[in-house]
């Protein structure tokens, strides 16, 4: 059956044309690109027909595809998705050609190698997002670190190796325990009674309950640690800002756009189902990191000079709200926060796209080097608008759904039983627009340069290809604000369920893990 | 008919979409400002027809509400979760805002086709304006309070667009970040609100919330903060202390928008929301004691600044920031059907006050200092003549409109028991000074000798300005015939609406027809006292004005200067904050301690690496040395544990 298919196609279009790339001659920039683009954009077609088979009212995953692998260990090649993962793959799908659309003339060097790390990187990020197996989500999760650190550090600027090593240093100092945890969770499998070693996401749901509290601390920790620093979560971000100013606008788009969502999503995929007490325990920690960072992340921001770094920083407060929605453990804060995961992917991706257009054209990236560009750039200037005001989380756009969603859900959750995280939180709309508000008017509004020249450039508007890129976003950015129900509705199993075991839990009724998983025991 | 509510909102909306996304590929002015006033005047329309057709039925049935689809929700299936639909209510208070929106709002529609004539931002400014029309129906006809929010930062969005119309200018950009960061603070207050009511009630819906909120006791904390919240939003949405600041600068934008936006509509937002909320604010006697104490402060406060103002428009906005205090006083001493009225009136003869200051302004060349102005009678005379009527409507001179809704609130303090003899002084002290700084406003502009350049030659608006202060005029004249005490037709409209607050607020009715009298003499005669100081003073001794600056320097400085509330704010809040963040959070813990510490912890693995290497020195007998120590350890270990 083809559908059985379709997410491995879609896992793995890009790497066919990335190796499609090999073969073009270098000096035929074009074709390159093309071939690039058609790959990524073809991509993003196929992943539309996980969308259109997708059945929201089902509970559990979809599309799954196993190949028995190491079977040894009964390690396979298990993919499937679920509303949160198919919300995720489409952002990837969707953003990954845009970024490369949006960045046509951007590069200078080395296009052939630039493109091959774009498409492979995406082949990590669906693969992150589609993978059961916790041995295949980690090798997916750290392959994709390879892209991503050659992106920065090739093609970015002009710190760009302390930017590109902090980045990997940072990353894998979290990941290799996830190893050491993956492994023992494995282990554990096989002295559950009729237990065997095994890292199929799927059995480890149905034996979770039967960690001990003290081993599950220890595992949530090791994940945590690795979710939180992709997250990220204050304060582990300093890579951020770094690996942000440095990269290219590709890499910032990806890199904001969906890498960070990577530790959002591996905190609600594991951390919580797998981990359900010691999610419970470690609640109002999480929680307070979670606000401080929209707090402090929106002050950071508002004080910045580079607008890539207010960006960047603005991302750490975004990202707050939606750990704060996952870990309020209720249906609105979870929905909020997945559909959050989406809304940040869209604006700031667009955000970045949108710095690096300017940046291509004057070569400065100062907030104080700009001030009435508006006249000189309508058309930026409302693109640039309207995705700052999607940021703020003006009602009818994007960011207010999931930003409502969270603030309610972490509000009214009986299980952190504490409003002022929520109160607190809410502080984070004063901020953000604040910061985003101020950075508009003083790069957009004013009197234009008297010589007309910004950076020692003219400043012209947008191409159509320019147009082009953002149009789509646009598109999405109301249609989430105005009818999220497309989106929202495809996650509402997982985030119920989870909800409701956590809810199980904490009542200590009896666990039926096959709340999260549909799948038999199987070996 | 009722089922064709949501084309009410759907018209702005077509407007501000083709203007929009071709408005700048239309090159004739005429063609987008058709489409402008048409989008605004079709909704006009057919609120007008519905208003009729709820005329033509019983009162208990004049309310619907029409859905439109699921808008905001978990799209789970259990109980309890949040959904909020698009859905539009349609009931007496609903449809007299969505006249006087759609209404006023196309006067000053057409007015701009006058005023904004050869703006190279004209199909701008008529699209932003469309949106705002539609944003603003949105909030006052929306059913549930997440669509009122949309509606109500959708206003405040247009603001900032408007606000910051002539970006290129140094100061409107400040004025309009200004305004919507203030209003930011006050939606703060109105989120968490909502967050309480949902909790609380289960529900964001109106008529879901209102019909279970009497279960509440009197006095309950959660309705308490429930109320106080949302008046939070209330105070930064329609400038009260201590967030009225961004309102003086939102003058910032073309003078229509302050017509439209800044006095005559969105910035009486919060006046509707308290009285649509008006069963919970019933149920929040310390709130409504609140909202009456800022209320009647703000009126006197904005009044004492307006007397001393010297931009047309600040006088203006400093007087709206007063009247709105007038209303919020009303709300706070349960009048909500006086509020609602002056409401209405103040739109009138507000939105002809700004009309007529920009036409001054117009005929002046952008000039907006009344002491460069002056005998400008004779060359405006139609405006002269409209912005009078709306001087002598907003002083309170019978029979204009605005002396029978003030009379009202005034009434409303002393006679309901919500009121107090401090808040009826305040209430007369404000209403005195109003007659003063809008006589001031008039005799500087208009009577007196000329004290402009002679190269200026004032000339009439054209047509399309001077028709709408016509129409306002006549409204502003008239308008109050609605609402005469006892015989009130608003009171009595609106009555389905507060019925159940004003049950539990006012169970008895006790009125002394003398006291009414002679409070209404009282109010007539510190208004008529007013003028007569303000003609006296500014027509034939101004000496009097300067000598009183002379001797109180300090006062009239203090004043002058607005009481330094912006530079209070400035060196109190914003500067703390801004600095507090670059260099404790950013400079201190980012880059210091955070990445010290990484970084530091590289340094250190590299120092250890440095160390250790050393040990590989890829001579044979040191390794051989190594090996034997090794081997000494291990058997010492063995032997000695």
């Amino acid at each position: 059956m083809i559908s059985e298919y379709i997410l491995s196609i879609t896992i793995f279009l890009p790497l066919l044309f990335a190796i499609a790339v090999l073969f073009v001659p270098k000096a035929n920039e074009k074709l390159i690109k093309l071939v690039g683009f058609i790959g990524a954009a073809l991509t993003f077609v196929v992943s539309l027909f996980l969308y259109f088979g997708f059945d929201p009212a089902l509970d559990g995953f979809q599309f799954i595809q196993r190949i028995s692998w190491i079977s040894s260990l009964n390690i396979s090649y298990l993919v499937g998705i679920d509303g949160m993962s198919l919300l995720l793959i489409l952002l990837t799908t969707f953003l990954t050609p845009l970024a490369l659309l949006g960045t046509w003339n951007s590069v200078e060097k080395q296009l052939k190698e630039y493109t091959l790390m774009v498409l492979l990187l995406e082949v990590g990020m669906t693969g992150v997002f589609a993978s059961l197996d916790l041995f295949l989500f980690y090798i997916f999760w750290e392959a994709m670190l390879i892209p991503m650190y050659f992106i920065i550090g090739v093609w970015g600027g002009a710190n760009r190796i302390y930017a590109a090593v902090k980045f990997f240093i940072y990353t894998l100092t979290g990941s290799v325990l996830m190893l050491v945890a993956i492994l023992s969770l494995g282990y554990f499998a096989s002295t559950v009674e009729n237990g065997y070693f095994t890292t199929s996401l799927l059995d480890l749901y149905q034996i979770a309950h039967k960690l001990p509290i003290n081993l599950q601390m220890w595992m949530f920790a090791a994940f945590g640690l690795s979710f939180a620093i992709k997250v990220p979560i204050w304060p582990l971000h300093t890579w951020l800002p770094d690996a942000h100013v440095e990269a290219p606008t590709a890499g910032s788009v990806i890199l904001a756009g969906v890498l960070l969502k990577m530790g959002t999503y591996g905190l609600l995929r594991f951390n919580l189902p797998l981990f359900a007490e010691a999610s419970l325990k470690m609640m109002p920690i999480m929680c307070l990191l979670a606000v401080v960072g929209i707090i402090y992340g929106a002050l950071v921001a508002m004080v910045q000079t580079d607008i890539k770094k207010l960006v960047a920083y603005s991302s750490v407060s975004h990202l707050g709200f939606v750990v704060l929605g996952i870990f309020s453990m209720t249906e609105e804060g979870m929905q909020g926060a997945i559909i959050q995961m989406v809304n940040h992917g869209l604006s700031t991706g667009a955000l970045f796209l949108l710095v690096g257009m300017i940046y291509d054209r004057t070569h400065t990236r100062l907030i104080a080097d700009y001030g009435g560009a508006a006249k000189l750039m309508p058309v930026y200037a409302t693109f640039l608008l309207i995705i700052s005001l999607s940021s703020i989380g003006l009602p009818g756009l994007n960011g207010f759904v999931g930003e409502f969603l969270i603030l309610l859900g972490s509000f009214k959750s009986s299980l952190l039983d504490n409003y002022w995280f929520a109160v607190f939180a809410c502080l984070g709309v004063i901020f953000s627009a604040v910061y985003m508000l101020w950075m508009y008017q003083r790069v957009m509004m004013g009197p234009v340069h008297e010589d007309g020249l910004y950076g020692g450039h003219k400043l012209t508007d947008l191409t159509r290809r320019e147009v082009a890129a953002l149009i789509p976003i646009i598109i999405f950015i109301v249609w989430i604000g105005v009818y999220p129900k497309t989106f929202i509705k495809l996650s509402a199993s997982v985030s119920s369920k989870t909800t409701e075991l956590m809810q199980k839990i904490k009542s200590g009724a009896k666990i039926d893990y096959s709340l999260m998983s549909t799948e038999k025991l199987s070996k | 008919m009722f089922e064709y509510v949501p084309i009410i909102v759907l018209f702005p909306l077509i407007g501000f979409l083709s203007l929009g996304l071709f408005g700048s590929r239309i090159k004739k002015e005429k063609l987008v400002g058709v489409i402008g006033c048409g989008a605004v005047g079709l909704s006009f329309l057919f609120a007008l027809l519905i208003f009729f057709q709820m005329l033509s039925i019983e009162p208990d049935q004049r309310k619907q509400i029409v859905t439109v689809f699921t808008w905001l929700s978990t799209f789970t299936a259990s109980p309890g979760s949040l959904s909020v639909e698009i859905s539009y209510q349609i009931d007496q208070l609903s449809i007299l805002m969505a006249l006087v929106v759609t209404g006023v709002g196309f006067l000053i529609h057409i007015y701009s086709i006058g005023y904004m004539h050869k703006d190279p931002g004209f199909w701008r400014f008529f699209a932003y304006m469309n949106l705002f029309i539609f944003m603003m129906l949105n909030l006052v006809l929306a059913d549930n309070f997440l669509l009122l929010f949309l509606g109500w930062e959708g206003v405040g969005l247009c603001s900032y667009l408007l606000i910051g119309f002539w970006y290129e200018k140094k100061f409107t950009g400040d004025a309009a970040k200004k305004a919507f960061v203030v209003n930011r603070i006050g939606d703060f207050g109105f989120i968490i609100g909502m967050v309480l009511i949902f909790t609380t009630f289960g529900s964001l819906n109106f008529s879901t919330v209102f019909s279970s909120a009497p279960l509440q006791t009197t006095g309950s904390t959660t309705i308490f903060w429930i109320t106080l919240l949302l008046f939070i939003g209330a105070i930064g949405k329609s400038a009260q202390i201590p967030l009225f600041v961004w309102l003086p600068d939102a003058m910032a934008g073309p003078t229509p928008v302050s017509a439209l936006i800044h006095a005559a509509t969105m910035v009486t937002a919060g006046v509707y929301m308290v009285a649509r909320c008006s069963i919970l604010y019933a149920l929040a006697p310390v709130t409504m004691q609140i909202i009456a104490v800022v209320g009647a402060v703000t009126a006197v406060f904005a009044a004492t600044i307006g007397l001393v103002q010297n931009d047309i428009k600040k006088v203006l906005a400093y007087s709206t920031v007063s009247q709105l205090g007038y209303m919020f006083l009303a709300m706070g001493v349960a009048a909500f059907s006086a509020g609602i009225f002056h409401l209405m009136t103040h739109a009138f003869f507000k939105a002809l006050l700004f009309l007529g200051s920009g036409a001054v302004i117009h005929a002046m060349h952008e000039e907006q200092d009344i002491r460069k102005m002056g005998g400008l009678r004779e060359y405006l005379p139609v405006t002269y003549k409209t912005f009078l009527i709306g001087a002598i409507a907003i002083a309170g001179i019978p029979p204009f409109s605005g002396f029978f809704s003030k009379d009202e609130i005034i009434w409303k303090t002393y006679s309901n028991e919500q009121g107090s003899p401090v808040l009826l002084i305040l209430a007369i002290l404000g209403a005195a000074m109003t007659a003063f700084y809008m006589f001031r406003l008039v005799t500087l502009t208009f009577n007196g000798e000329k004290r402009f350049n002679v190269h200026v030659h004032p000339h009439e608006a054209p047509k399309s300005m001077t028709v709408p202060l016509i129409i306002l005029a006549f409204l502003s004249l008239a308008g109050g015939f609605v609402g005469i005490p006892h015989v009130s037709a608003v009171e009595e409209w609106l009555d389905p609406v507060f019925s159940s607050a004003l049950y539990r607020l006012l169970p008895g009715e006790s009125t002394s027809e003398l006291a009414e009298i002679l409070l209404m003499a009282i109010s007539v005669a510190v208004a008529v006292l007013g003028i007569a100081a303000a003609r006296h003073i500014y027509l034939k001794r101004l000496d009097i004005a300067t000598s009183f600056i002379k001797r109180y320097p300090r006062i009239y400085k203090v004043l002058l200067n607005k009481y330094y509330v912006d530079e209070i704010y400035d060196a109190a809040v914003v500067e703390p904050i801004v600095k507090g963040s670059n260099e404790v959070l950013w400079k201190g813990i980012d880059v210091a301690i955070i990445d010290g510490i990484v970084n530091g912890s590289a340094k250190a693995v590299a120092a250890i690496s440095q160390f250790v290497r050393k040990v590989q020195t890829g001579v044979v007998q040191s390794y051989a040395v190594i090996f034997i120590g090794g081997v000494l350890f291990i058997i010492a270990w063995l032997l000695f544990r």
